[in-house]
Order: C-alpha cells, then structure tokens, then sequence
C-alpha cells in the first residue's frame, strides 16, 4: 500500500527545499525577536501613546488567524498600496510570521521582563543608570536567560507555521510535496516524507532546548530575592 | 542652612496613598559626618533614603547635595540622575546585579555611569576587592556568594563610586547573625575614611561607636537627634526612652 521505494526517492527531492524553509524560519525568528524586545520594552515603560498602539498591533496579531493575516499581505495589501505589488511570496510570508509571531514573543519577553526583582531596577537607578542603560546592561539580561528555553518554542512554531507560506505560491519544503503528490497521484507519500522531515527537524531543536534548559539551571538567576 | 551641610533635606514630605510617612523631615549632614537614624519599623527611615536618591517621590520639601538643591516633588529627570550620581546606596537585600561577576558590579557604574574605561574601571574593582579581603571572588556570580559577601560586595559598589553621599538602607537586617560581624566591619572602615553617610540600623552597638551622631525617628518625625553618647546614655523625649529600652 505504501511505496516505500517513492518515499526514499523522494526525501533528497524534499532535503533540497531545506534551506528555504530554514532560512525563512531564522529571518523570520530575528524579525520577530527585535520587534518584541521593542515592543515588550515599550509596554513595560509604558511609553505614552506607543504603548497603546503597541497594545492594538498585539492584539490583532494574536488575535486574528496566521493564515487570514499572510492573505492580508500577499493578496490584499498590492490594492491598497502600489508598491506591494512586487511583494514575492517568500517576503510575504516572512513579513506575515515576523509580525505575527513579534506579537506572541512581545507578551512573553514583557513577562519575563516583569518577573526581573525589582531591587535590580533599583540598584542600578542607585549607581546613576538612566532608563535605557538599566534595561540594556541589567534587566534585559536577565530576562532573556529566562525568555531562552521559550524562545526555542517559538522556533519551532515559526519553523512548522513557514509551510503555509505554500498557500501564497512558495514553492518550500510543503509546497514541494504538493507539487509531488499532484503529479504522482503519491499523497500520502509525499505528506509523509514531509511530515518526516519537520519531525525530526523539531526533534533536534527539542534538544537543543533541553540542553540550553539545563544550562540555564546550573547558572540559575539566583540573589534576585533575598 | 543648605549653605553649611554636605547634605540637607529639608521639610521632605512622602505619602504612600492615605498614609503619611514622612511629616517634613529637616536633616542636615555635614562633609565627613556618619549619620545613624534608628527607631521602631515603619516610622519611614527607609522612605527617608530612598527620597534622597529618588527611588521615591516625596510629595514636597528640597533635597541638596553640594552645590545641588533640588525640589524633591517637581524635580526634572536630568535633576533626578544628578542626584543620583551624587549619592550611593546599600540595600538590605544588597540587591546585586544577578547577572554581573562580584567585579563587574563594582566596575558596572564605573563604565556605564561614569564613562571609565573598562580596563581602569577592573583595575579600580580588583583592587577594591583586595582591599576587602575578597580578590579570590571576583570572578563569582551573586547566586554563589555568601550574604556577607554579597553586602560587602553591595558596600564595594558604593565605595568604588566614589559619592559625596553614601545611602545605607539596614545594611545587615538580611544577614544570618555569623555575617553581620564582617559588614559591620567594612561599614566602620568607610565611616574611618572620611565618607559622608547615612545609615538606617538596628545595630544600636554600630550607631553608638561608629556614628557621629544619632537620629531617632518615630511616627515620620526626627524626634531627638545628637551625639551618640547623649542619646543612648541621656534621651531627652520619653518616646526615644521606652524605644531604646525595648532595643537595649
């Protein structure tokens, strides 16, 4: 019932589409990291007027579908402004991850901003900081060694989420597998093999994550409450 | 008065809400001088150190250091960081940077805050670190330092800034007991050097040798302040009497 000869035949066919969805993966990631610093740094100093329009730009990205959103983008948005008619698919769908998944991280990194001890805010006022150095060299810091195990999460989330990039005509590793099952008539094949592959690739960073979980343990935080 | 004091607050005013914690406090300390303020918990000799620097907001009253005066409720941000860069702090919880080596806190505000480069500001750490007896924890992160290291550690951070004025709020009300001995050591070497202090205690013994002079605050007045032999041997108001019996 399974071709296990078109499945071994097909994995190099799907391999190659790889670095595309890795490389959108990790733009995306970086997009989406700076913006949430920006923005959970934002929120947190309750910066008049930008922490409103911060609250509005999280709550629609977290709350409308990333599908109903790379639409938006890709097909929408070229009607309303010229110049997003060269938007390619590959552009789009990073735009649409970056700030989709910016809005998640941003509630996430505030969290971890907010759970920093409030004596280090204060310590470093007392040596003469301003604002931006204590963000910068003390709290940011250490919110991130609390945010890094998450972040991996969010990796993954962005990694699978870069196959409905194949809706908007990217050819990428799901979009592949597609174009395979359309000709082959093979679609649980080719599902599969893709399926495989994410698996593993998920997998990986699942380590990843447990061996930076572990580190984070051993150089735990530690004297932020007496 | 502003014109003679190293230091000086004067009618400070704070409020927390309904509740008034400070009733216009008048303070003046002199270049060199070791103040104690003592008195029962909750008569805000903490909210007192904390207005001076500005990690609150009094309601109303002047805050001066030097040549710098400053309104403490209409204070501009640029006047707040002055303020800041003038004074030094200790907190009971010693609160060092969780994320920075004992060296990197001392030389932290030395880099940052006054633009020292790295090297001299380590330089400045290391050797600071010596002199405390605590060189081979330099490279130690708070969360394995001992408590009494980490507040010697909080009183080097101070020292290494250098401040006209240096704020100690209960420097060893967190320390198990087998600690406090060593703080309170360092704290006495940094009022023998000469540096302007006030220190918020419950360490009668450190207030009587050490102190220059004894303010005993209750209910969010000064109620008597002096010269320490005077205060402990001779309170003038009953209320300064039944504390001091309780404490001693």
């Amino acid at each position: 019932m399974i071709d296990l000869d078109y499945m071994a035949g097909l994995v190099p066919v799907i391999l190659r589409f790889v670095p595309l969805t890795f490389g959108m993966a990790v733009g995306s990631m970086i997009g989406a990291l700076v913006l949430a610093a920006v923005l959970a740094v934002i929120r947190v100093l309750r910066i008049p007027v930008a922490h409103q329009a911060a609250g509005v730009f999280i709550s629609f990205f977290r709350g409308t579908p990333l599908l109903v959103q790379l639409f938006l983008f890709y097909y929408g948005l070229p009607q309303a402004i010229p110049a997003f008619v060269a938007i390619d698919g590959v552009t789009a769908a990073m735009l649409g991850l970056t700030l989709h998944f910016a809005a998640y991280m941003a509630e996430s990194l505030r969290g971890a901003i907010l759970g920093v001890a409030r004596d280090q805010w204060e310590a470093a006022r007392a040596v003469g900081m301003t604002e931006g150095q204590t963000m910068r060299r003390i709290i940011l810091p250490q919110a991130a060694r609390v945010f890094a195990p998450t972040m991996v999460n969010y990796f993954v989330d962005i990694l699978k989420s870069t196959s409905l990039a194949f809706t908007l005509g990217v050819t990428e590793m799901m979009g592949a597998a597609q174009k395979e099952a359309a000709g082959s008539f093979r679609y649980l094949e080719s599902f599969l093999v893709v399926a495989i592959i994410y698996w593993i690739m998920v997998e990986v960073l699942s380590r990843v994550q447990a061996w930076l979980e572990r580190r984070t343990e051993r150089r735990a935080t530690g004297g932020t409450r007496a | 008065m502003s014109g003679r004091c190293g230091a000086s607050l004067a009618g400070l005013t704070k409020r927390f809400g309904e509740t008034t914690v400070l009733r216009g406090i008048d303070l003046c300390v002199e270049p060199g001088e070791c103040v104690a303020v003592i008195g029962p918990s909750g008569t805000g000799k903490s909210t007192l150190l904390r207005c001076w620097n500005f990690l609150e907001r009094a309601q109303a009253g002047r805050v001066q250091i030097g040549d710098l005066s400053v309104d403490a409720a209409a204070a501009t941000r640029a006047e707040v960081l002055a303020m800041r860069r003038r004074t030094s702090f200790v907190f009971q919880s010693y609160a060092l940077f969780a994320n920075k080596t004992a060296r990197q806190n001392i030389a932290e505000g030395l880099t940052v805050v006054r633009g020292m480069p790295q090297a001299q500001a380590d330089a400045r750490a290391m050797s600071i670190l010596r002199d405390i007896g605590l060189a081979d924890r330099a490279d130690a992160y708070p969360s394995n330092l001992s408590g009494g290291q980490q507040q010697r550690i909080g009183i080097a951070r101070a020292m290494a800034l250098d401040a006209d004025l240096m704020l100690l709020d209960e420097p060893t009300s967190a320390l198990d007991p087998e600690w406090v001995g060593e703080v309170l050591a360092l704290m006495r070497r940094v009022a023998e050097a000469g540096q302007t202090m006030v220190v918020v205690t419950h360490e009668m013994q450190f207030a009587r040798e050490i102190a220059n002079r004894v303010v005993f605050m209750d209910g969010g007045v000064i109620v008597e302040e002096g010269p320490p032999e005077r205060i402990f041997s001779d309170p003038t108001d009953p209320r300064t009497r039944a504390f001091l019996q309780r404490v001693l």
